[in-house]
């Protein structure tokens, strides 16, 4: 009994002991102080040393672009640290090349701030923040397709986007997934309300965000999202205006139409929807009703598998069918093309056949 | 007590007795680690670092507590935790103090808290009954052996890379252990040499 006691004893108290250095090494040398970061030469934050910067711009309410998480994979996080990164780690290397070298270009996740840091990022990510939301809306706008429309209640000044770009859409721990999770989704609803977001979301057969929307989600719910991000948004230029899109695709450029109208762009514009059956067309309402209130706006959808009981007069085929038909040979355009990524290759592809440049066609490819 | 001097155990260490090529102990990180040379080497030097410091703490806390105690049977339990907690603080100091350093050891210390090679140090020491200063020795000497076992097979496995074709079933892990039997061969071959315990 008393060998037990005195074994159990000095485990504990060895495993104590240790604990206790370990605690004051972290108290100690692992303690960084507070630590300047001065963002663009004019933000100045103050964040505890030793973190990695990624995390530390997340305290501040900065968000960077990441997929991974900050496991150093996805390489999203690039940012230019102009002092204070210390040499390039061995776990960056792999990532950037000569050049990115030399601009001191670095992963966020990676570098620490262990010194005060100047860094520079681009002015956008400023606009990213993370907001409390509640569902106002759900609705299904195709068999596999549902609609919420969020109202953002914090911050009270709603969301800045450009019409195009997406967010992060946070769903929290249930049957699917033992973490809470994000995936990204384009806004579907005009900028111009910084209160509402709406989102289009497409049924992926065990997709673990979707599937929370699609079968859990309800109307009063309160979910938080990040954003903006992405670089796909309308571009100034006197060239008329091609959207081409298939399924939840559809959602972008529908904001984008919001901005064309309400700044009344009278560029040329047209829209090509492909989906398969009738029952897949949704926003047909305010599509018809922009096709008399926009100038210049034509709506042209296709059905890949229409068959004779659908009873469907319009085009029949892929996009592509419509681009070989529609698009005369080296015709002035800025295209946008937005689905998924077998679709925007080969639009992208007849495209180049047509003699648009590629720096004209701009695309979001929904993985 | 074993009668060996210091420096005899240091090279019986690394050339008779390899702790990885005759008694295969770190043979995951090895494996692992060992696809080109310089990180191969890195980890390499942090395993003699932490072999010979972990063996002499490990050698004071057996015969300074765990032994007045007669608590000898929960040394497994106990060198776990003095490696683990060890290596923690290792790289705490290092981050903050020698940057450079961090550069090459940084990131593989935490792989050695479950290198196995490293709690079979301090078991051999104590099963042997070396004393600290042999312990030390001999800590050195098998990290040295370890970072020259996986220096070579890095070596080797970089040339196969860039000049062999390999049957797919053989790519990575299979040719690795592969070459390491015959490269074990090899070190046995010394083994009768010195008499270490």
């Amino acid at each position: 009994m008393k060998e037990i006691f005195i074994g159990l004893l000095a485990i504990a108290s060895i495993s104590a002991a240790l604990a206790l250095i370990i605690e004051l090494a972290g108290a100690y040398i692992a303690n960084y102080g507070e630590k300047h970061i001065l963002v663009n030469n004019k933000k100045d934050l103050v964040v505890e040393g030793g973190n990695p910067l990624l995390f530390s711009l997340m305290s501040k309410n900065i968000f960077i672009p990441s997929a991974c998480g900050g496991k150093g994979t996805c390489t999203y996080c690039k940012v230019k640290i102009h002092e204070g990164a210390g040499p390039v780690l061995p776990t960056e290397t792999p990532y950037l090349d000569k050049d990115e070298m030399k601009d001191n270009i670095r992963l966020s996740c990676q570098v620490k701030v262990k010194e005060d840091m100047k860094i520079e990022i681009p002015e956008d990510l400023f606009l990213i923040r993370e907001f409390r939301s509640v569902v106002e809306k759900t609705e299904d706008l195709t068999p596999t397709n549902k609609g919420i429309t969020l109202r953002i209640t914090s911050p009270e000044d709603g969301i800045l986007f450009k019409p195009g770009q997406y967010v992060q859409l946070q769903v929290p721990p249930f049957k699917l997934s033992k973490t809470s999770e994000f995936r990204a989704y384009s806004i579907a609803s005009n900028a111009d309300d910084t209160t509402h977001v709406q989102l289009v979301i497409t049924k992926v057969e065990n997709g673990i965000v979707s599937t929370y929307v699609h079968d859990y989600l309800k109307e009063g719910d309160e979910v938080t999202i990040r954003g903006p991000f992405g670089d796909f948004f309308l571009r100034d230029s006197q060239r008329d205006i091609l959207f081409i899109a298939t399924g939840s695709g559809l959602a972008p450029v529908m904001s984008m139409l919001y901005q064309i109208e309400g700044e009344e762009i009278k560029r040329k514009t047209t829209l090509f929807f492909g989906d398969r059956k009738p029952h897949d067309l949704y926003f047909q309402d305010q599509l018809i009703y922009w096709q008399k209130s926009i100038v210049n706006f034509t709506f042209i959808p296709t059905l890949s598998r229409a068959v004779e009981e659908d009873s469907w007069n319009g085009e029949k085929g892929r996009v592509t069918t419509l681009i070989h038909k529609h698009i005369p040979d080296n015709t002035p355009l800025d295209v946008y093309i937005c689905g998924a990524p077998p679709m925007v290759e080969s639009c992208a592809k007849v495209l180049r056949q047509k003699g648009i440049p590629a720096s004209n066609v701009f695309y979001d490819k929904f993985e | 007590m074993t009668q060996i001097d210091m420096p005899t155990l240091f090279f019986a260490a690394i050339f008779t007795n390899n702790i990885l090529l005759t008694n295969f102990l770190g043979l995951c990180p090895y494996i692992a680690i060992s696809k080109n040379i310089n990180s191969a080497a890195g980890l390499g030097v942090a395993v003699i670092f932490v072999m010979t410091c972990t063996a002499a703490l490990n050698h004071l806390i057996y015969y300074q507590v765990l032994v007045p105690l007669h608590l000898e049977h929960f040394q497994f339990i106990i060198f776990i935790v003095v490696i683990a907690a060890f290596v923690q603080v290792v790289e705490m100091t290092i981050d903050r103090y020698f940057p450079a350093l961090y550069q090459v050891l940084g990131i593989f210390l935490p792989l050695i808290t479950v290198n196995c090679a490293i709690l079979g140090a301090s078991l051999f020491m104590i099963i042997r009954d070396y004393t600290l200063l042999q312990s030390m020795g001999y800590g050195a000497g098998s990290g040295t052996g370890w970072l020259l076992a996986i220096t070579l097979v890095g070596a080797i496995r970089e040339k196969i890379q860039k000049t062999g074709k390999l049957p797919k079933g053989l790519e990575g892990p299979g040719i690795t252990l592969i070459i390491t039997g015959l490269l074990s061969l090899a070190f046995t071959a010394f083994s009768g040499l010195i008499k270490i315990q």
